[in-house]
């Protein structure tokens, strides 16, 4: 990998952190709004299903996730196990598709 | 007359401590103590100094498990019940004792551009440097680096990762980034880029904390974080 990717996938991170800052900010929110009388499955399904705004809204939080959480990933598994190279990029990078896969997956289903 | 119980790394990387009773004076540096030990006591014991006043950068080792200059290191401050427990640098190659092979250490200050780089010749008229210009003052911030090697040794990304620069050769490399008389600063911010280089940096800061100098390295690297992304931004590095 060249330096300038490197240097991006450092500024993709912390922009990614900045997203994900008020993301989970939002998220917290909403859950301790949402228990105030109990919660069920239908009164989330309630909320989500058919809203653009939650659907857009989780949609940017999944892809913050698969940015953020793949690239700090390489610097633990590269600092840990001395492990650097194609085969630590390759993988983290499958990481980061699972989890925008998993995530969209997730969206979809409380979407539709 | 009181005494100190000094225990002295011996050997290379493989070694051990050896026990020594040093005489306790008033005013003394842990460097008065490591003299004392080779002059007195065992002339085999191998370390390393020079101008004994804070200036050359030549004397760190690790006293009572922290990197400090032992020649203005009091034994008031350190001693922990009598005893002091003195080793080489960590994350250096021990020569013996004492001494560490400090070629890496160098070789990375060559590594991040650390030379300056100058476009003027002999016939232009000197530069004119205000020295409250932005630019002079962040330079000013990092240029009373001596070279010790205590945020070297200080810093865990050095020991996770060997390759990484480190924090002295970085932060000399953002004085000249503040230069405005560099011309080199293209190379050097690709040289000081990536996972080797300023973006390592976890800020951790334990190079800040225990600058004898009182410089914050990670401040330089911070800058360099920031100069570095730009540039990777534009398509220049």
């Amino acid at each position: 990998m060249n330096t300038r990717t490197q240097v991006l996938l450092w500024t993709a991170q912390r922009a990614s952190a900045v997203v994900l800052a008020l993301c989970v900010v939002v998220h917290l929110v909403t859950i301790i709004y949402a228990i105030r009388n109990g919660i069920t499955a239908a009164e989330i399904l309630g909320r989500t299903r058919g809203s653009y705004a939650w659907c857009g809204f989780y949609a940017i939080f999944v892809a913050a996730v698969a940015v953020h959480a793949p690239i700090g990933l390489r610097s633990v598994l590269a600092e840990t196990f001395n492990w650097r190279g194609a085969g630590l990029d390759l993988t983290v990078l499958a990481m980061g598709l699972a989890l925008a896969l998993w995530g969209f997956r997730a969206v979809y289903a409380v979407f539709t | 007359m009181s005494t100190l119980r000094v225990s002295v790394w011996r050997g290379q990387e493989s070694g051990g401590y050896q026990e020594f009773e040093v005489p306790r004076l008033a005013s003394q540096t842990v460097l008065d103590v490591v003299t004392f030990i080779q002059r007195e006591l065992d002339p085999t014991l191998a370390y390393r100094y020079a101008c004994r006043v804070g200036m050359c950068g030549s004397c760190a080792m690790t006293v009572n498990g922290r990197a400090r200059w032992t020649c203005r290191t009091h034994v008031d401050n350190v001693a922990q019940g009598g005893q002091l427990e003195i080793a080489p640098l960590r994350n250096l190659p021990v020569v013996r004792d004492l001494v560490t092979d400090m070629t890496s250490f160098f070789d990375k200050w060559t590594g991040a551009r650390g030379q300056f780089q100058g476009g003027a010749t002999r016939k232009d008229d000197f530069a004119r440097v205000a020295p409250g210009s932005p630019a002079r003052q962040l330079a000013d911030a990092g240029i009373e680096c001596i070279g010790c090697g205590v945020c070297y040794s200080s810093c865990d990304v050095v020991a996770w990762n060997p390759a990484y620069l480190g924090p002295a050769a970085l932060n000399r490399a953002w004085t000249l980034v503040n230069d405005v008389r560099d011309t080199g600063n293209r190379a050097r911010l690709a040289a000081v880029a990536g996972d080797a280089g300023c973006h390592a940096c976890h800020t951790h800061m334990s190079c800040s904390e225990r600058c004898p100098k009182q410089l914050a390295p990670t401040a330089s690297i911070a800058g360099l974080k920031r100069a570095t992304a730009l540039a990777a931004l534009k398509g220049e590095i």
